[in-house]
């Protein structure tokens, strides 16, 4: 096992990329911590898949390199690598049974055939496959199948790192669940630095203690699932973790206070930290979870429709022209004199241009 | 209520019954007929009962040329099939010169048989063939009108030629429709070429595979057109395959009778050859499958 780090990584498919938009992945530098279970989180199409294969070294990146522990490995091949990599569409050798399946890496690395025997019974342990191991593997459910694939990278004592690309795709909702918690509990156990890709948050919140978003190529916030939800780092990552996703509201802020667009009302919004005067693009950003109607303080706003989803009502709205949502918790009564909204002060972020500015603590004031 | 019983709908099956019982039905009874009778021209025929069948099982003449036919089909099959198997994974997989590739090797199947006859026969002869030429400057002793085994390498050569194309085509679709994920995945086992090959990409031709083992034995085993333009069914008789041997028969010495047991025989063996085929084929399909 070792840590695994991405210096100034870049990758495009174009032979010559010339702007920005032609990287399927910009340039990046990232430390992925040995034994650790991180979550790459994006929507199609954003890189993530692109930057997992450069890992496991089926794509050779088109610039930076990559280093397991201090070791350059950019130009490897996949074999050295000794990684594990399960994808969204299982792969087994279907005219083998499972039992060969699982050897199948450590035959072709010529173990010794005890050992090959001993492991591999191991291995069909961890994932619960020991009576199927004389099966042939053809016929066996998609799900079976995943945790053959998934066997067959654990076989592997010395694996460097376990990589999945959204492996749970093809996966019943209900069998989905439980191959999770299995893989969370067989990296409880044996440590190994996980990387797993997907584009549904539940997912990677509950799989990963950090989670990597990404968004067109580049890496916009690296946190654990509590930071996501409440210091998104950019504003994609406020709309993507979430559901809904974070309100952003366009607004001028001075110091502690946002001002509203004055064409709609002119509102103003305490910020609980200062930050200066920015420029540029500036919207202030509050989770749904965090606001709440009210009938007497707050702002203004107009309320659309409210959507019953079960545990808690989702109140849709417009602030000063912009849509928001509001989530109101089960049994609070809502009245027809409820037409204000107030933000908690100390759960608002602003964004300027996007990415999520620092502020800073008024004098005086408790954090 | 009471249904009142219509048998009229069966009507409507007769221009099936009249369309197959004019394309199938009446020249194989008419095969059958010709089989058990014997003419003398005229348009006289008497009954001859199975009297041409216990000649056509003693006869030397009908065993030779199935040996014969049975060795050509064994031969060509055991060429063809690996020869396709390899040029289809060594075809390029995308881009301008896959199609390329497409193109030039389905150029041999669109060639009609006594066109490729002709091609090889000119191509093979000493005098002034491109082949017989070269293999006579060189001083290969090579003719195929004089020499069984010069024949039978022409005639061989030249199916080859002529239908490896159409087991690549089938191999490559077969291996095209593997996901990128099986190599990535074999890659990462460390598994080799050979390997590779045996446990990903020979498991998913199988299907593809056995439908041009089918369809070549057949073909093969139907040739008729290509060694007859080239060698006549010569040296002697050492290229007669079966449908040669029964033109003779039929055509060239008006046997009906005898022409007719052997055409009855011919579709039988090759019935049967085809049925043992597909099931074991299928049985051992099943045999790889769940446990």
């Amino acid at each position: 096992m070792a840590r695994i780090t991405l210096d100034d990584l870049a990758h495009s498919y174009l032979p010559s990329p010339a702007s920005e938009a032609d990287y399927a992945l910009r340039p990046l530098n990232l430390e992925w911590a040995d034994g650790e279970a991180y979550a790459l989180l994006g929507p199609s199409g954003c890189g993530k898949s692109t930057l997992l294969n450069i890992i496991s070294g089926l794509l050779t990146p088109s610039r930076g390199r990559i280093l397991f522990g201090d070791k350059d490995v950019t130009h490897a091949p996949t074999a050295e690598r000794n990684i594990a990599q399960v994808f969204q569409f299982p792969v087994v050798y279907d005219t083998m049974t499972v039992r060969e399946n699982l050897a199948f890496p450590l035959k072709n690395r010529g173990m010794d055939r005890a050992y090959v025997a001993q492991r591999v019974q191991t291995v069909a342990g961890m994932i619960g496959m020991e009576a199927e191991l004389d099966r042939r593997a053809q016929g066996l459910t998609a799900d079976a199948k995943q945790k053959i694939s998934l066997g067959r990278g654990m076989v592997r004592e010395d694996v460097n790192a376990l990589l999945f690309d959204e492996p749970l795709t093809v996966i019943d909702p209900h069998m989905k669940w439980r191959l999770r918690t299995q893989l969370k509990s067989l990296h409880h156990e044996f440590r190994h630095t996980m990387i797993y890709v997907t584009h549904d948050q539940t997912e990677a919140l509950t799989f990963a203690d950090k989670v990597v978003v990404m968004h067109e190529g580049q890496v916009v916030q690296i946190g654990t699932p509590q930071e996501l939800f409440e210091r998104p780092a950019h504003t994609f990552v406020g709309y993507f973790i979430g559901s809904p996703g974070m309100n952003l509201v366009p607004a001028r802020v001075e110091g502690a206070v946002a001002h509203l667009d004055p064409a709609e009302g002119g509102a103003q919004v305490p910020l609980g930290r200062g930050y200066g005067a920015p420029e540029g693009r500036v919207a202030i950003g509050v989770r749904p979870e965090f606001a709440r109607l009210s009938a007497t303080e707050g702002l203004p706003v107009s309320i659309e429709r409210v959507e019953d989803v079960g545990r808690h009502r989702i109140v849709r709205a417009t602030l000063s022209g912009t849509p928001i949502s509001i989530v109101a918790p089960e049994g609070q009564p809502l009245g027809a004199d409820m037409t204000r909204v107030v933000f908690d002060p100390a759960q608002i972020n602003v964004y300027r241009d996007d990415w999520r500015l620092e502020g800073e603590r008024i004098a005086g004031e408790a954090a | 209520m009471d249904k009142t019983v219509n048998q009229r709908a069966w009507f409507l099956v007769l221009p099936v019954l009249a369309l197959v019982a004019f394309s199938a039905v009446i020249p194989l009874m008419t095969v059958v007929n010709y089989s058990v009778q014997d003419t003398f021209g005229q348009n006289e025929f008497f009954w001859a009962g199975l009297e041409w069948f216990e000649e056509l099982l003693d006869s030397d003449r009908m065993w030779e040329a199935l040996r014969r036919q049975a060795m050509f089909s064994a031969i060509v099959l055991a060429i063809e099939v690996p020869l396709g198997v390899i040029v289809a994974l060594n075809m390029p997989k995308k881009g301008v010169w896959s199609s390329v590739c497409l193109v030039l090797m389905s150029l041999p199947l669109l060639i009609p048989w006594n066109v490729v006859g002709t091609i090889w026969q000119i191509f093979g002869r000493v005098d002034i063939g491109l082949l017989g030429a070269t293999m006579e400057s060189l001083g290969i002793d090579y003719n195929y009108t004089q020499d069984v085994t010069s024949a039978w390498a022409t005639v061989i050569v030249m199916d080859v030629w002529h239908w490896t194309s159409l087991v690549a085509l089938l191999a490559y679709a077969g291996l095209r429709s593997i996901p990128d994920a099986y190599y990535q995945a074999a890659r990462i086992d460390q598994a080799s070429r050979w390997k590779v090959f045996r446990y990903i990409e020979l498991p998913k031709m199988r299907g593809v595979l056995m439908i041009a083992i089918l369809l070549r034995f057949m073909d093969s085993f139907m040739i008729y057109t290509e060694p007859f333009v080239v060698t006549g069914g010569g040296p002697g008789n050492a290229t007669t395959f079966l449908s040669i041997d029964l033109v003779k028969m039929a055509l060239g010495q008006f046997d009906l009778g005898p022409a007719a047991a052997f055409s009855l025989m011919y579709f039988l063996v090759i019935l049967l050859i085809s049925w043992v085929f597909y099931t074991v084929m299928t049985n051992l399909d099943k045999a790889e499958g769940p446990k």
